[in-house]
């Protein structure tokens, strides 16, 4: 019988065909805490009478909201993770390595067929490798460690056949807050977005990224891209060992929609505050005021993406009257970008180039909005108060739109800089 | 019990901010709760009040420190037209039980509410709105009063594959 890919996956891990809308007990191959998670998934993995966690080789283990420490709480949170990992014998990267999500792609952690869970919302982004991952609760966490398996309702799919070339400067980051502003906030709840079709074929893990990363952001519990040469050569070097195999929806699958998208007429994109459904083409709020510029996040801190805004400056500078933050999204991102002088040429034009980590994103470690302020973003959300005061406002927009507008000084369409 | 009104699209950072994630402490996250977004809640919510809302209460992030802001104040129904997916989960696993009520919409703020969780209905203002039951998978988790105490006293589950872990 006709299958989606996420049927699949299940299927194969079960041994036998399942159907969207079974609940059934599935067996994690990883699962990620962070250190803002981490605490609360520990102690009720005690308070379940935990005591081993079920495969310390299957948890990946790291901080990325509030480092290095910025407040004593925190520092708090880390040591108690840090003996956590050493008693239950967890490799622990720590500070080191940069954002959770980025992280466990690039280590590869996540693989074609597997299912993960992550205690972060945005663990959908996993499914650019071709997994089903998603985020779950610090409860939920305490039960995946204790025991290794989760019950997960298996969901219906949104395929989305996205067709077409990208106009100059308009990108991954387009194509997925014009699909949030189309799906709407709520419009995949429980669902998965599947996202097939040529474009995505054509597009590299770095794009894949960004677009399985917001999946949330319109409710879904996963975002996901039949895995391809892409996806297998990504892996090569990062997950020895592993062998290609055939994994994708059948055309005869029963999806709960299917949707054509063609992106060659695309505009640049801007989400309005507060919410990541409200999108519009830039120009309708090209001019508006902002005060700081954030290029990073899980969703575009990649090399790909500083690449992409570094292109749009040239060796222009930034406006005097804006804050420029770049924040690579991991260890291996950032020396990629200075083994290009692309952190040089950031510095140079005034921006301040962090280690690492969520940023401003977390909305409590650095980088806050007072009240009034504006913060442009290429980041996933803009809740109110997201970066900082309730009383802030926040617009997500792609690398090359951040880099425009951090030049202007205020929202600009990246075409006419 | 009164009811707390909200709209649609009650996202977690509006529930507790970001900058209040290294507590844990159910008391004093509820002293936090829809911090800048609505002031005369945290200082005015009272055991046994319900929150009433529209569509997707709870979207946003996995932090399960909102729906412990809400239950440290002593709520433990929320009634929406629907639930954003995580939210939804980690309400149930900590013992505060989210109730899709299509309805939700007619209720007022401050409205005396009475929810009737068997019987499948809450009562406000004397009309009765029906609310949908819990998934079956879920309702033994709601049974045993939350996840932990759902998982304390078992050993191992069998999975899907047949295997116990």
């Amino acid at each position: 019988m006709a299958a989606t890919l996420v049927e699949k996956i299940f299927s194969r891990k079960c041994g036998r065909p399942v159907r969207a809308g079974e609940v059934i007990m599935a067996p994690v191959d990883a699962a990620m805490i962070h250190d803002i998670t981490g605490p609360l998934a520990v102690q009720k993995f005690r308070e379940m009478n935990g005591r081993k966690v079920f495969d310390p080789k299957k948890i990946v283990l790291l901080f990325d909201h509030q480092i290095p420490a910025d407040s004593l709480p925190a520092a708090e949170n880390h040591v108690f993770l840090r003996k956590f990992a050493i008693e239950q014998k967890i490799e622990n990267l720590d500070i080191k390595e940069g954002i959770c999500h980025q992280v466990v792609m690039e280590k590869g952690r996540a693989s074609p067929g597997e299912i993960i869970v992550g205690a972060d919302s945005h663990t959908c982004m996993y499914g650019a490798a071709g997994a089903f991952s998603t985020g779950i609760g610090s409860t939920d966490m305490g039960f995946v460690l204790k025991f290794g398996a989760l019950y997960f309702r298996v969901p219906e799919t949104i395929r989305l056949d996205i067709h077409g070339d990208f106009p100059r400067r308009v990108g991954a980051k387009d194509l997925i807050l014009a699909l949030a502003g189309k799906i709407g906030a709520d419009g995949a709840t429980y669902q998965a977005l599947e996202f097939a079709g040529e474009t995505m074929h054509r597009m590299g893990m770095p794009g894949r990224m960004t677009c399985c990363n917001m999946a949330v952001e319109m409710g879904a519990k996963v975002g996901i891209v039949p895995p391809d040469n892409e996806t297998w050569e990504y892996l090569k070097t990062r997950r020895k060992g592993t062998t290609p195999f055939a994994l994708e929806s059948d055309h005869d699958a029963a999806f709960s929609s299917r949707h054509r998208f063609d992106v060659s007429t695309l505009s640049p994109k801007v989400a309005t505050p507060h919410n990541v459904d409200q999108v519009v083409d830039v120009g309708k709020v090209a001019g508006t005021h902002i005060d700081q510029v954030f290029i990073g996040s899980c969703t575009n801190g990649r090399f790909e993406d500083l690449a992409e805004a570094a292109e749009v400056l040239g060796n222009r500078s930034f406006h005097d009257d804006i804050r420029v933050l770049i924040i690579p999204a991991s260890r291996a991102e950032y020396l990629k970008a200075i083994r290009k002088g692309i952190v040089e040429q950031f510095v140079a034009a005034g921006a301040l180039v962090e280690a690492p980590c969520c940023g401003p994103c977390m909305g409590g470690a650095f980088g806050l909005l007072a009240p009034g302020e504006v913060s442009l973003s290429t980041s996933n959300r803009n809740f109110k108060g997201r970066q900082g005061s309730a009383e802030s406002f926040v617009y997500l927009c792609s690398p090359a739109t951040a880099a425009a507008s951090a030049i202007r000084g205020e929202i600009t369409d990246p075409r006419e800089v | 019990m009164r009811t707390w009104k909200f709209g649609d699209n009650i996202d977690t950072d509006a529930i507790v901010p970001g900058r209040y994630l290294t507590i844990y402490d159910p008391v004093t996250l509820a002293s936090h709760a829809f911090e800048g977004t609505r002031a005369d809640y945290a200082k005015n919510v009272k055991k046994g009040d319900v929150i009433v809302a529209g569509r997707n209460f709870g979207c946003g992030s996995s932090r399960e420190h909102a729906p412990i802001a809400l239950s440290g104040g002593g709520v433990r129904f929320i009634i929406a037209r629907s639930f954003a997916r995580i939210f939804y989960r980690n309400a149930i696993n900590v013992g505060l039980l989210p109730l899709v009520c299509s309805d939700a919409d007619e209720i007022a703020d401050g409205a005396d509410l009475v929810v009737h969780m068997n019987e499948g209905y809450v009562e406000s203002g004397r009309k009765k709105y029906a609310i949908e039951p819990v998934p079956g998978f879920l309702k033994e988790i709601v049974d045993s009063g939350g996840l932990v105490d759902y998982a304390r006293n078992l050993e191992e589950v069998e999975t899907c594959t047949g295997s116990r872990s």
